[in-house]
């Protein structure tokens, strides 16, 4: 438990490990030199850098370490992986991708799609968050350039069979991309061998810092870059690499590849601990997405009949950090995407609250978080105008609905 | 995290007024699941007096539309039925010290509620006119709706004009490239971006036919009356060097509307050639100034003047 209290919101962006932070600040200091300078001032920071290279390569089992390319951080990555492929195969003209992705593929394709005369295939998922496979398999055709499907749901942590939907996709002569974004780090990968083209990470969501990504980019696929200028990367993504970045992002994927097993042990258990205690203590309440098949660290309760802003602020008020799919913490109308996919129904998704863990995370923790739930749950559900005392939800219909 | 003042953050950790109202005779329900707040008000009114004796309140909704619901109670036990109606959603908002901008149609939901729970009272129907759509320009809380409205209705064309007439986009701008989506999906229901119809041959449209060039005397902008002057006074001092060659001087005396009056000095003064130095000094001042004006010798202003 730090001083600031349980920070339990991993999934939207991680505490930069304090081993990640000692790699990084030479850089700042001693190490300033630019990587392309001939003089040893840049040679310096040159050799940090294609070491961070190799880390990366490692936790994604890939086969080259010139299949990295460091972005910017996940949304770079995932246009530049789009962008690439249309540029590549102008005369394809359609896109698959999934109605549950990060709104930096969703909202970049409902651009190609207005604007750009592409036409796009959003694969639907079912009340679990499983992607419709026979859609997906129709969905694919000579016209289509790119499949871009995430690995696991920010939001559920369901997991996408990737394997399979990369062997389908390649059959029908199209690029895959996967926005790994929430995956990497938590779920063993070997590239490799795998029928993925193209995968987006992000740095600060395994402990890097912000600002820092990468896209591996399987050798031998066509790309054409998104940002042109000078020769870094390979004239893949030109500008003055951010070596600070870059040297944090490989100390993570080392760690995060030494992790990896207490994530999917240990906090695997912490999350089905605080998760199995609030189903028991909490009624009307219930798991989003698919329980069976999901990233170790994620659980996501969909608390009926109250708002998740109001969930938020009282469990900030305990100390405690999650985050919700509700509408009014975005500032938006409706609730997430991701659980009107699912069909959740609206007096659910608007309680929708997403615990994410993380190697950090103590069982001291996690007993806190069950401790105080139940209450701020009751306390909200009596402000309530849907629930009643009896403890069930009663007939409500406001004017406008 | 949204910045809530202490005042909203007081109502939300400990609202005033929650739960069921059992003798409640005024109850208004409204709200809007999707959008994920819903308010019931119950009041207790006096049928003699009107006043609202008592309120309570249970809400499904945010932070902010919690301690609106409570602000709303606090502000309104007390008032007569009456004086309750002018309470609007402002109000509740300025009760709490303010929203965020996102957040202000919880106040809107407040005042609503009691707008309906007094219909309730009164025993007639009461009719929302809430809008829904997506949130557009978050600075003024302008949904897509409201633009897509305001754009039919005034036939509006282009970003500004839908800036000026429902505010959207007009403070930080971010949000341009959504109205234009709304703006375009608009103009292309209605059909105003279809291109002009040919016409018959041997005819010609009206929109063929070129307006007519401005005239080329049109009259300059209007001048202030310091800029008129100024531009007199130029006129004057280009005109004195010749006029000097000559041995006399010209001095500017006064301006009274088209009438100006100006000193001939030295040599010029009771000159024979003295009218066509008048006339020379009214042709300058008249090309300057772009209008009619008389020239005429200080020796001719009105007395007193």
């Amino acid at each position: 438990m730090t001083a600031q209290g349980i920070y339990l919101d991993n999934n939207a962006t991680t505490r930069v490990d304090p081993e990640v932070l000692a790699e990084m600040l030479p850089l700042f200091t001693e190490q300033f030199g630019n990587p392309s300078s001939m003089h040893g001032f840049g040679a310096a920071v040159g050799g940090k850098i294609e070491w961070a290279r190799k880390q990366v390569q490692a936790l994604l089992g890939a086969a080259h370490d010139s299949e990295i390319v460091f972005t910017s951080g996940g949304t770079e990555s995932d246009n530049t992986a789009i962008l690439s492929v249309l540029e590549a195969y102008p005369k394809k003209k359609s896109i698959v991708t999934s109605v549950v992705e990060h709104p930096a593929v969703l909202a970049l394709c409902d651009y190609l799609e207005k604007k750009r005369g592409y036409t796009v295939h959003r694969i639907g998922v079912d009340k679990r968050g499983n992607l419709d496979l026979d859609a997906y398999k129709a969905a694919l055709g000579p016209d289509v350039a790119i499949v871009s499907i995430m690995w696991a749901n920010n939001e559920t942590g369901t997991i996408f069979p990737i394997e399979e939907l990369a062997q389908l996709a390649k059959a029908a002569g199209a690029v895959f991309h996967t926005d790994a974004v929430q995956a990497v780090g938590k779920i063993p990968m070997t590239l490799a061998t795998s029928a993925v083209d193209m995968l987006s990470l992000s740095g600060h969501k395994l402990h890097a810092p912000k600002g820092i990504g990468a896209l591996y980019v399987k050798r031998g696929l066509r790309f054409r870059p998104m940002l042109r200028g000078g020769h870094q990367e390979r004239s893949r993504r030109a500008g003055t690499e951010n070596a600070p970045g870059i040297v944090g992002l490989g100390a993570a994927a080392q760690l995060a590849l030494m992790h990896m097993t207490d994530e999917n042990t240990r906090v695997k258990a912490l999350r089905d601990k605080l998760e199995q205690a609030i189903l028991a203590a909490v009624p009307n309440c219930f798991v989003t997405g698919n329980p069976d098949n999901r990233l170790p660290n994620t659980c996501n309760v969909a608390f009926e009949y109250i708002e998740g802003e109001a969930i938020l602020l009282l469990l900030n008020e305990a100390g405690i950090a999650a985050s919700s799919g509700s509408a009014c913490t975005s500032g938006s109308l409706e609730p997430s995407h991701v659980m009107r996919a699912m069909g959740v129904p609206y007096t659910a998704a608007h309680g929708a609250t997403r615990f994410s863990l993380s190697r950090e995370t103590t069982e001291e923790e996690i007993d806190r978080v069950i401790a105080v739930v139940p209450d701020i749950i009751a306390k909200l559900r009596s402000l309530s105008p849907y629930w009643s005392q009896a403890g069930a939800p009663k007939e409500f219909a406001p004017v406008y609905s | 995290m949204w910045n809530y003042t202490d005042k909203v953050k007081e109502h939300f950790f400990n609202p005033k007024n929650a739960g069921a109202l059992d003798e409640a005779n005024a109850v208004g329900e409204v709200g809007s699941i999707t959008c994920g707040d819903a308010l019931k008000l119950m009041m207790k009114v006096n049928p003699d007096s009107q006043v609202i004796e008592d309120a309570k309140f249970q809400t499904f909704g945010c932070g902010s539309a919690i301690a609106s619901s409570s602000a709303l109670t606090e502000m309104i036990i007390g008032k007569t039925v009456d004086e309750a109606l002018a309470v609007t959603n402002r109000d509740i908002a300025e009760y709490l010290g303010g929203l965020p901008p996102e957040k202000m149609h919880c106040s809107v939901m407040g005042a609503e509620a009691l707008r309906a729970a007094i219909a309730n009272f009164k025993g007639e129907e009461w009719v929302d006119d809430h809008e829904e759509g997506e949130l557009v320009c978050k600075c003024f809380g302008i949904d897509a709706a409201m633009i897509e409205r305001a754009v039919t209705v005034n036939s509006l064309t282009t970003l500004e004009e839908v800036t000026h007439y429902t505010k959207a986009g007009g403070s930080c701008q971010t949000c341009h490239e959504k109205i234009e989506e709304v703006l375009e999906a608009v103009l292309a229901k209605t059909g105003a971006l279809a291109p002009p119809k040919s016409h018959a041959p041997g005819t010609v449209g009206l929109d063929a036919i070129k307006p007519l060039a401005p005239k080329a005397e049109a009259a300059p902008a209007k001048l202030t009356n310091v800029q008129r002057m100024q531009k007199i006074m130029v006129a004057i001092e280009e005109l004195r060097p010749q006029i000097q060659r000559d041995g006399g001087d010209v001095e500017l005396v006064d301006i009274d509307g088209k009438d100006i009056y100006v000193r001939l000095t030295g040599a010029c003064s009771g000159c024979s050639q003295s009218a066509g130095t008048m006339m020379g000094v009214q042709a300058k001042l008249v090309e300057a100034l772009g209008e009619f004006v008389r020239v005429k010798p200080a020796s001719l202003l009105p007395a007193g003047a």
